[in-house]
């Protein structure tokens, strides 16, 4: 597989990721959406039509799990579509059952106060996912939020950047890190994050030593 | 020995916290201080367990606890982690004894200072979500009736973290701790603003930021969103 390019590549990418997480949790479909970014929010990559054509809806009707999971940073799981509470989602939720769904499973696609968009994962049967599923859920979609914030990053094989998946002691001075890179160029967390890696990356250094100089008080470089 | 006048202050706290929405990390923080009054010990910190049970450092009462907790994460041993596993309290008043049990933290930890050290599981039912270490720059000796105390703080504390009012679904366990999760990487991004923005070391941005918080009553994660998201700056103090 070649390394993918711009965003068709990013929207391959996360096509495949959406049909392997629909075999891995053998459930109906999911689909990955956009958020907040101006003009292009929306249905990125499904894992087949009809959780495409179900998770647009929620873009149409400007309702449903994705925008309550984008506005409170958090999962937001609905075992049971029918247990909506009354008058959450009513168009998403009624459109959603005669689709032949009944659970769906908003995950988030966030680092920190990013939010790029959220994951849905649709069954046609009512019922929880367990904690095994959960947790292949929750590490595909940090898989897909790294696709998201550097698609020209990931490797040619399509696996993660394992930068960003350095052990969690030392995230914390990246995330400092990022925060000051925002402010030293005036650019946002996402643009901060992403000209970090490139540098770590055109340096071959690791991103948690880059991150330790920023904190010391290391400027990247504007054009970097 | 326990000080109950100073269990009964936290206790309140805890339940004005289960009332409203709360600001957990804040929360945290201000848990990590009771468990110094309350024990008699120097410092505390505590770790939260993500999805993978990978331990995530959250809070602490001093950057002395903080480096004690990280470091643990990064030699991948010690109370915290052998609590996290065994799910229960752990108590070590003397830690030279304990350099083979955890030959890479204690010797450190010892050279930080620390003489013991005790390990509280943050549980819930059959969950453990994380765990809550006490240091000690002395002895430290605590009762068997201390350790229910603080244990019991512990537990009360987890009850709060997960929001639970009344029989909490796997759903809300899961959505609060990864709210919780990222709640935290919020706040870091927040400190490196606030530190760059206002020439300052990062835990001064973070006081700078809980003081503003606490000020304005606004939650410390929703004023570092703001911060980072660029809706606010905070005045130069």
């Amino acid at each position: 597989m070649s390394a993918p390019d711009g965003r068709d590549g990013v929207a391959d990418l996360l096509q495949q990721l959406c049909r392997a997480l629909t075999t891995d949790l053998a459930v109906a479909g999911v689909a990955v959406n956009l958020m907040s970014t101006a003009g292009s929010d929306g249905v990125l990559a499904a894992s087949d039509d009809r959780s495409r054509v179900v998770d647009e809806l929620q873009f149409a009707t400007g309702e449903g799990p994705c925008h309550d999971a984008y506005a409170s940073r958090r999962p937001v799981l609905t075992p049971d579509l029918r247990s909506v509470t009354h008058g959450r989602w009513p168009a998403y939720t009624s459109a959603a059952r005669e689709a032949g769904l009944a659970a769906v499973f908003a995950f988030p696609l966030h680092l920190g106060a990013v939010v790029l968009g959220v994951l849905d994962v649709y069954a046609d049967q009512p019922g929880s996912l367990s904690r095994d599923q959960v947790t292949v859920a929750l590490t595909q979609a940090q898989l897909a939020t790294e696709i998201l914030l550097d698609g020209e990053l990931v490797t040619p094989d399509g696996g993660p950047d394992h930068d960003l998946s350095t052990t969690l002691d030392h995230r914390a001075e990246i995330y400092q890190a990022q925060g000051m890179v925002m402010v030293d160029l005036g650019v946002d967390p996402t643009d901060a994050l992403s000209r970090m890696r490139a540098h770590a990356f055109g340096n071959e250094r690791p991103l948690i030593d880059l991150a330790r100089d920023i904190i010391s008080g290391f400027v990247l470089p504007v054009d970097a | 020995m326990v000080s109950t006048e100073r269990l009964a202050d936290v206790f309140v706290e805890v339940a004005d916290t289960l009332v409203d929405e709360f600001d957990l990390i804040d929360f945290l923080h201000n848990l990590a201080d009771h468990a110094v009054t309350v024990s008699g010990g120097s410092s505390a910190g505590l770790l939260l367990a993500d999805h993978d049970d990978s331990l995530h450092y959250v809070a602490a009462s001093s950057a002395s606890a903080r480096y004690l907790e990280l470091l643990q994460l990064q030699v991948e041993e010690g109370p915290c982690l052998d609590c996290y596993r065994t799910r229960e309290p752990l108590i070590t008043t003397d830690l030279s004894r304990e350099t083979r049990r955890w030959p890479e933290f204690a010797p450190r930890a010892i050279e930080a200072g620390v003489h013991s050290v005790h390990a509280f599981p943050l549980r819930l039912r059959d969950r453990v979500i994380g765990a809550m270490n006490v240091f000690g720059d002395e002895p430290l000796p605590l009762e068997p009736s201390d350790v229910k105390v603080v244990q019991a703080m512990a537990d009360v504390a987890t009850i709060a973290i997960l929001q639970e009012r009344a029989i909490a679904s796997a759903e809300v366990l899961t959505e609060q701790l990864q709210g919780a999760l990222n709640s935290r990487i919020v706040i870091e991004q927040a400190k490196g603003v606030v530190s760059r923005a206002h020439g300052l070391t990062v835990d001064e941005a973070f006081a700078v930021l809980r003081t503003h918080a606490r000020n304005n009553h606004l939650r410390l994660v929703d004023l570092a969103h703001d911060v980072v998201t660029g809706r606010v700056a905070l005045p130069r103090s």
